[in-house]
């Protein structure tokens, strides 16, 4: 088991890299979504299934589709790969690499400090990780669910269909202006509701 | 020393998946052409079985082209996903009592997930072809699955709380006295509703919708790329008259015969009632699609979930 969690984070930190450093935004977002699985490989064998499902149907399935759904539709080019470019200058590299190194420091030293920092050995089965969550963390519940709520009415009011004064007075409704108000709502609710999760 | 029975169960797992993918191909033509009083293919072997070695035999020889516009990475692996993810799905399908490949603790999430990753083919597809229709295709794919998804996974829960666990052969056994279908019948209808549009067959198949969008997501494909996403589809199918197996119709439980059987049986017929509605029913327009998913069918199946929940709480 200890290989397989050393081996899918591998390809987890590998895939990460690629995806920074990638120029075509649905490459990169390719890369974040093999990250994303082998981090579900990871909780898995760390004995956390549901996190586990849950990585690969929210993340890997919903918010990453989202993504690549967004990317399409903005018809990026060759000239947003150029301009990728500017981004790979070593100025712009000097404060996230600085950031990082922080962050890298700490985990060294975390490293250190408990060999064997891998531990396998208990299952949390999805009752467990319910229980938990509905008894001392339901708070937390709560704030998402609300945040959530304020997500989907926000994208509800983007996406709404500004009607027009002559349009209001003419009474115009027909299927395809209604078509069209229904597929802007729900791309731009689609947009949101992966911001807010 | 390795344990040979669970590679055992993978390689018959995969035989018999693959092959009643393939097969699957001459027994559509053939049911529709019975519905739609013709005769369909009958030429090729005995009862024009052969068909679906000539037909593979074409696709395996045919020229396969990659256009230069395509972006060449993502249009070769999108085909992959679609057959990858369907197949992985098969793991935690139990054919009989001990004869699965995996009995996860996690089952039917694992089922939702696969089922969402499988969204990544269609919409790589449609991307990386290049072409107007295809990138329509693929938007329509990514939208509609996205949607169908959510209630699939809320239809599914009704039996979950009843069961009381996401291991499915707990959810077979659970069945022993009364089939799920029974008092999770609206879950039932709904999962199968979403079970379609997940599968994009017809009457959900407005990614590929021939008469607006050529082929939809795959119109730049050809050879045995295309097959893959033919046989995927295929495989989708299996798998959700699988899960409606399982989880509503008591899987491989049945009298007399053996299990696998029964298993086999019952996933055939709704294998049959796939094809049957591909016959049947008209292609409906996306924006009816897409408010009919949100506005009546997830409502509805959080109802479901509700009044099976406070049913599970009284304890009746």
């Amino acid at each position: 088991m200890a290989f397989i969690f050393y081996a899918s984070s591998i390809v987890a930190v590998v895939a990460t890299l690629l995806t920074i450093t990638r120029r075509n935004a649905i490459h990169a977002l390719l890369y974040l979504v093999v990250s994303l699985l082998a981090i579900a490989i990871d909780f898995y064998v760390m004995g956390a299934p549901f996190v586990a499902a849950l990585e690969l149907i929210i993340y890997a399935g919903a918010i990453m589709v989202l993504f690549v759904f967004v990317v399409m539709m903005l018809n990026i080019g060759e000239h947003a790969a150029e301009t990728e470019l500017d981004v790979f200058r070593p100025r712009a590299w000097l404060g996230p690499g600085l950031l990082a190194a922080v962050l890298l420091a700490e985990v060294a030293r975390l490293v250190s400090l408990q060999s064997g920092a891998y531990t396998g050995s208990t299952e949390i089965s999805s009752k467990q990780v319910a229980v938990a969550l509905f008894g001392p963390y339901v708070i937390g519940v709560e704030l998402a669910s609300l945040l959530l709520t304020a997500g989907l009415v926000g994208a509800y009011h983007l996406g709404r269909r500004a009607v027009s004064r002559e349009e209001e007075i003419r009474g115009v409704d027909t299927d395809e202006s209604r078509a069209v108000s229904r597929g802007a709502a729900v791309s731009a609710g689609a947009g949101r509701s992966s911001h807010a999760a | 020393m390795i344990n040979l029975y669970p590679l055992l169960i993978i390689a018959a797992v995969l035989f018999v998946v693959l092959n009643l993918a393939g097969g699957l191909i001459w027994v559509e033509r053939r049911l529709l052409a019975l519905w739609q009083d013709r005769y369909g293919p009958n030429r090729v072997g005995p009862f024009g079985l052969g068909q679906v070695v000539a037909d593979s035999v074409k696709l395996f020889t045919k020229e396969d082209w990659i256009p230069p516009f395509a972006d060449k990475a993502a249009f070769v692996l999108a085909p992959a996903v679609v057959v990858a993810t369907s197949l992985l799905a098969f793991a935690v399908i139990p054919f009989a009592a001990g004869f699965v490949v995996a009995d996860l603790s996690i089952g039917i999430l694992f089922l939702l997930a696969m089922s969402s990753l499988g969204v990544y083919s269609v919409v790589l597809a449609g991307w990386s072809s290049n072409n107007k229709y295809a990138l329509l295709g693929g938007l329509r794919a990514a939208a509609q699955m996205l949607s169908y998804e959510v209630f699939m996974g809320l239809s599914l829960m009704g039996v979950v709380v009843l069961a009381g666990s996401f291991r499915i052969t707990d959810i077979v056994n659970a069945q022993r006295h009364m089939w799920y279908v029974i008092p999770q019948f609206a879950g039932f209808v709904l999962f199968f509703i979403a079970g379609v549009a997940e599968t994009r067959r017809l009457p959900f198949d407005l990614a590929e919708a021939e008469s607006e969008l050529i082929a939809g997501f795959h119109s730049e494909y050809s050879g045995m790329k295309f097959g893959m996403f033919f046989v995927g589809e295929y495989i989708g199918v299996i798998l959700i008259s699988a899960m409606l197996t399982l989880l509503y119709f008591g899987g491989w439980l049945g009298p007399v015969l053996p299990a696998p059987v029964w298993f086999g049986i019952k996933t055939l017929f709704f294998i049959c009632v796939f094809i049957l509605l591909r016959g049947a029913l008209p292609r409906p327009r996306f924006d009816q699609l897409m408010s009919w998913g949100w506005k009546v069918l997830l409502p509805l199946a959080l109802v479901n979930l509700l009044i099976t929940g406070a049913f599970v709480l009284a304890g009746v």
